[in-house]
């Protein structure tokens, strides 16, 4: 068994009609991306409240990453053109406070776009390695 | 510019109570000291003549209490709106928050509010009282009684004032203003341009004092819910007290979050804040980005204009651009 | 407390490879709330599902968590089996432990650590489920038809023939569309007319079918299965229901100089006017801005002159309220402009027409009685060059023309070729051309006719301009083939000029909130498998408004579209998605910033009474949602500060109890 291997928790939210199918796609095409990616299905990018991500990184996440139909693509025709806009912000308000903005991605992935899908989350994966661990927006009360 | 004085403010409200346009105004009144003005109601003239104070430290923005006085009777309530009250006044109208048919708005206009803490840098403690105006007299138990000229003793979001004029109001006395080209980015750019060390260092430093007594929240014409999200035992974030760090800037970047876009810069959250953490630097990123991410929005000056999270283009950027433009 | 029962899946191999079942159900045992975790080979199978409803009822399950494929591929599945066990359909979670843990890890360790976190955060949610009862709504059984071309018509006649009542909309004096401009149609070579005007009859003749002509659709509010449209019929002046299409009163209109744009402006019309012969419904309409009467008050000869006395100068737009079950969008195509074609010298010279232009000059009953005849100078032309590809499939100039083909030019001008060399074996016909494009039934064969049988010279390679010298039109053009430089003096020139969508469409799309794509094409709800559907429930797709159609493909698509119509039109009541929006009226400000972000105007807001202090009464202003309407997207959820609006079966507090699990 390696020793002190890092390996990063990765939150991925995808969007049920493109990126939740697109990595059920890279599933099925056999390709294959970290096992520290867990994915949360929402029915939109736009569910994602900026509380979800705050509270992963509380709870110990050192990435979040939210995947949605690419922009014009919205199954529901706006909702990621929401939180394009939401996103931008949030981000860049976390940046402001010095918190790495390599730690949070937003990235449109089609149900189409399986290989898509895990290079991004290898990406993903190796960049938060790099950071290593989520010091500036973790709660040590959650952490074991 | 003509001065608006107390005794003109009063005039005003005996002429529209008398009438039976308002039966009741939203004023400033004195607290424990000069300097600690609050609001308060008054329905009869007698009592303003007695309590009714106007002057440097007229800070609070009444937009916020027109939610819940104009719920208590069917008649008008008369406030006074100084330019950037008038913001406020027009973002709470966008949301529905209050009738507008039953407030009788009377703008004034603003020569800017005196930061008193300025005050006690150059005079120490101990004030007894303090006398508005463009010399401010200052007596303390020490000292006696000294002279200050109030611009050097502006508040810090008077310095930076965005606007002289009056977005809304059914009467305006005095001149009306004009919209100003302020410097109230700078602060922000300067952060920007630390590196992220640096702004974490910063940021821990400001929001580790934050003690979570609400007064921001409390404050915020933009902070109107029903019920505080932080208060919302369904919303997964419930908490009352903040015990560490990660509560304290979930708390604050959350705050941030809800008033963006809608939040029209007023200042009043920095000004409350017992510990002095310059909250607005926080709003102020969002304005920011918004103007260059989406181009010029000011909350409140146009009514049911629409606000910038509740809006899009196609064209709009991508967040990864978004974190990436500062290195530039 | 749930008392939840996870089933893990082995797939076969397909999990069971890289998971190691029995260690995952075994650890998910000791998670909160589970009172049975168990494994199975193959969870989808009937023994599998009946393993479940013997569990349910043995240990009295309250909810379930089925670690196996995609929910994507059997939630439906266990939902059924959960409903069937008798517990309610969603209080089941699964976790997806093959698509996304065994299928893309190779070591069993890693894999199986996995698939507890993905179990784990599964029953983390399952435990904050509710169970959710669909909404039922009613279903008007008529539909509207917004568009009266062939794909509007086909629709209308299919759906009508199913036993429906259909309306359709069309905002030109008759119906007919594009297809009544057309003079023969590929590959047959049959006259358009001939095909198309028989099925106008029948749509004016159907009992279950009403046209509104010379009407627009002013708004649409409502939902699947309920839609409350506003008609807005235009005043034609004319008593629909009393004029007999005689046709006098367009013979002795005084006023002879409007260009007529049935025939595309080469020649002039009446104020008043018939479209054409075979216009459905064949009655007169004024066009107010030319008409004397109309502008100064004096005049009145086609009131003088119409025995019907159908004449009625008053008429005022009138407003029809109708409610509808389904809607299908059939607004059609037109050519774009050729304004930004200037190299073309089509403004320059009149001889210089669109392909369009030449089916009217080639027909019957167009400006040159079918005689082909140049515009400028009524001269047979000897020389025609065809130009394709004017503004289609332009990447470089989306400023000028589209990025998309346009598809049916390559046809079309083939058959125009054609039909030229076969009428006139003496005019020498020339096509640029970038590719040609024929994948269709008998469309290779007939372009292959063009040019083998009928001697048409197909250049390949693109026109750069067109300058008109004397009575002639000099084109100058690249043959990519033999690399060099042509110059052919021409007598006439045809631009086979871009097709896109309708004006009308893009405002129609944001009263039926259906999305549009960039060229505002109306998207399909899938590219492959809803190709007729748009993504809002209830609105159809048929013809050209979702992409560049022959009328073959537009039929089939009409039909298809129709077929739709009457499969929703055929059910009493609609079932909705449970997994909708609520907003906790005790929280909402009433600030309307859900209103404004919901993509389907599902939210309205009222006043309602709450207690205040003191026993006082506060009057405030909440949001409510309409479940029927709401597709639960749940932008609205983000929008709202209070967290007063959330989410079925997506809550924050469930979401956040996933984030929890996975973090742990």
């Amino acid at each position: 068994m390696q020793v002190n291997e890092y390996k990063p928790k990765i939150v991925a939210f995808c969007c049920n009609w493109c990126s939740y199918a697109g990595a059920d796609l890279a599933g099925s095409n056999r390709l294959a991306y970290p096992a520290e990616v867990k994915v949360i299905r929402v029915p939109c990018s736009c569910r994602v409240n900026p509380m979800f991500i705050l509270r992963a990184f509380q709870r110990g996440a050192d990435g979040v990453i939210i995947c949605g139909c690419h922009p014009g693509d919205c199954h529901y025709t706006s909702g990621n053109y929401y939180t394009r806009r939401r996103m931008a912000l949030l981000f860049s308000m976390l940046d402001y406070l010095g918190i790495e903005k390599e730690r949070t991605r937003v990235e449109w992935v089609s149900a189409a776009e399986g290989a898509k899908f895990a290079a991004t989350m290898n990406d993903f994966v190796q960049t938060v390695t790099a950071l290593g661990e989520n010091k500036r927006l973790e709660d040590l009360r959650c952490k074991k | 510019m003509q001065k608006v004085t107390r005794e003109m403010l009063i005039e005003k409200a005996s002429a529209l109570l008398a009438e039976g346009k308002v039966d009741r105004v939203l004023g400033w009144k004195n607290g424990e000291f000069s300097y600690d003005v609050t609001p308060f109601v008054f329905t009869d003239v007698e009592s303003m003549k007695k309590d009714f104070v106007f002057g440097d430290f007229a800070f609070a923005n009444f937009s916020k209490y027109l939610i819940k006085e104009t719920k208590k009777s069917e008649n008008k309530v008369l406030v006074f709106l100084k330019p950037c009250d008038t913001y406020s006044f027009n973002q709470l109208l966008t949301e529905h928050r209050f009738n507008r048919e039953k407030v009788y708005a009377v703008g004034i206009p603003c020569d800017g509010m005196v930061d008193v803490s300025k005050i006690k840098e150059i005079v120490g403690d101990g004030i007894i009282s303090v006398e508005s105006g463009d010399l401010i007299k200052v007596e303390t138990l020490y000292d006696g009684v000294k002279e200050i000229a109030k611009k050097d003793v502006l508040a810090e979001r008077c310095v930076n004032c965005k606007s002289k004029k009056h977005v809304a109001y059914d009467e305006l006395m005095g001149e009306e203003g004009e919209i100003l080209d302020s410097n109230r980015f700078d602060e922000v750019a300067k952060l920007e341009a630390m590196t992220a060390d640096e702004r974490y260092a910063f940021w821990q430093n400001e929001l580790s004092r934050c003690i979570r007594c609400n007064a921001c929240r409390d404050v915020c014409p933009a902070c109107t819910c029903e019920k505080c999200v932080f208060g919302n035992p369904n919303s997964g974030v419930e908490n009352k007290a903040a015990s560490n760090s990660f509560e304290e800037k979930m708390f604050h970047i959350i705050r941030a979050f809800h008033v963006a876009g809608r939040c029209t810069d007023c200042g009043e959250c920095s000004r409350v804040c017992p510990q002095n953490i310059p909250l607005h630097l926080l709003n102020r990123k969002f304005i920011k980005d918004i103007n260059a991410f989406y181009g010029d929005y000011q909350a409140g000056e146009e009514v049911g204009s629409r606000a910038p999270l509740t809006n899009y283009t196609k064209e709009d950027l991508e967040p990864s651009e978004a974190v990436n433009k500062e290195e530039n | 407390m749930q008392r939840i029962g996870v089933f893990v899946c082995w797939c076969g191999s397909n999990i069971a490879g890289t998971v190691d079942v029995a260690k995952v159900a075994e650890a998910l045992k000791s998670e909160p709330g589970v009172v049975l975790s168990t494994n199975y080979q193959y969870m989808c199978s009937q023994a599998g599902q009946e393993m479940i409803k013997e569990a349910v009822k043995e240990h009295k399950l309250t909810g379930l968590v089925i670690c196996s494929c995609s929910p994507r591929m059997h939630e439906a599945t266990f939902r059924k089996t959960a409903a069937a066990a008798g517990i309610n359909p969603y209080m089941v979670e699964i976790a997806n432990i093959r698509e996304q843990c065994s299928w893309i890890h190779k070591d069993m360790e890693e894999g199986t650590e996995k698939a507890i976190v993905l179990g784990r955060t599964a029953i983390a949610k399952v435990n904050l489920n509710a169970p959710l009862t669909p909404g039922e709504s009613p279903v008007t059984k008529r539909a509207l038809v917004i568009g009266g071309g062939i794909a509007g018509i086909q629709t209308a006649l299919d759906i009508a023939d199913a036993g429906f009542y259909v309306d359709i909309v069309e905002k030109k004096p008759t119906i007919g569309g594009k297809m009544a401009q057309l003079d023969k149609t590929f590959p047959t070579l049959d006259c358009a007319a001939c095909i198309l005007t028989p099925k106008m009859v029948d749509v004016a003749q159907h009992e279950r079918i009403r046209i509104f002509s010379y009407s627009e659709v002013e708004s649409v509010k409502g939902f699947v299965g309920n839609f409350d449209v506003t008609i807005r019929k235009k005043a034609r002046y004319v008593k629909e229901d009393v004029c007999t299409g005689c046709g006098l009163c367009t013979e002795k209109c005084p006023q002879k100089k409007v260009p007529n744009e049935f025939n595309l402006g080469m020649d002039n019309r009446r104020a008043i006017y018939i479209p054409f012969a075979q216009a459905v419904p064949k009655v007169a309409t004024i066009d107010a801005d030319y008409c004397t009467m109309l502008k100064t008050g004096k005049c009145g000869v086609c009131s003088k002159v119409c025995t019907a006395k159908a004449i009625d100068y008053t008429q005022k737009d009138e407003f029809i309220e109708e409610k509808y079950g389904a809607i299908v969008a059939a607004t059609g195509f037109n050519p774009i402009s050729m304004d930004k074609f200037d190299e073309f010298a089509y403004s320059q010279s009149k001889d210089v027409i669109t392909s369009l232009e030449f089916e009217r000059l080639m027909n019957a009953a167009g400006p040159t009685a079918g005689k082909l005849l140049r515009p400028s100078d009524g001269v047979h032309p000897h020389k025609i060059v065809f130009v394709q590809c004017v503004g289609s499939r332009c990447a470089s100039c989306a400023e000028k023309g589209k990025e998309y083909c346009s598809k049916i030019c390559c046809m079309y001008t083939a058959k125009h070729a054609m039909l030229t060399r076969d009428k006139y074996p003496d005019t020498d016909v020339t096509v640029f051309y970038i590719d040609v494009r024929t994948p269709g039934k008998q469309f290779d064969e007939f372009y292959r006719r063009a040019v083998e049988e009928y001697g048409v010279h197909y250049i390949k390679g693109m026109v750069g301009k067109v300058s008109p010298e004397g009575n002639k039109l000099i084109v100058q053009g690249s043959d990519l083939i033999a690399n060099k430089q042509l110059k052919i003096e021409a007598d006439l020139v045809v631009l086979a000029a871009a097709i896109e969508p309708d004006k009308s469409a893009r405002p129609l799309a944001t009263m039926l909130t259906a999305s549009m794509d960039t060229n505002d094409f109306f998207t399909e709800a899938h590219p492959k498998l809803r190709p007729v559907e748009s993504p809002t429930a209830g609105i159809f797709l048929s013809g050209a408004c979702q992409g560049p159609k022959d009328i073959p493909e537009t039929v089939s698509q009409a039909g298809a579209a129709a077929a739709k119509v009457i499969g929703l039109l055929a059910k009493d009541k609609l079932t909705g998605n449970p997994c909708v929006a609520h907003s906790d009226e005790m929280m909402c400000n009433g600030c309307s910033s859900c209103e404004k972000v919901c993509p389907y105007g599902a939210i309205t807001y009222s006043d309602k009474e709450f207690r205040g202090p003191n026993r006082t009464t506060l009057i405030r202003r909440v949001a409510s949602v309409n479940e029927a309407i709401c597709q639960g997207c749940g932008c609205c959820t983000v929008a709202c500060p209070s967290g007063a609006m959330d989410l079925k079966g997506f809550a924050s507090k469930q979401i956040m109890a996933e984030v929890d699990a996975i973090c742990k």
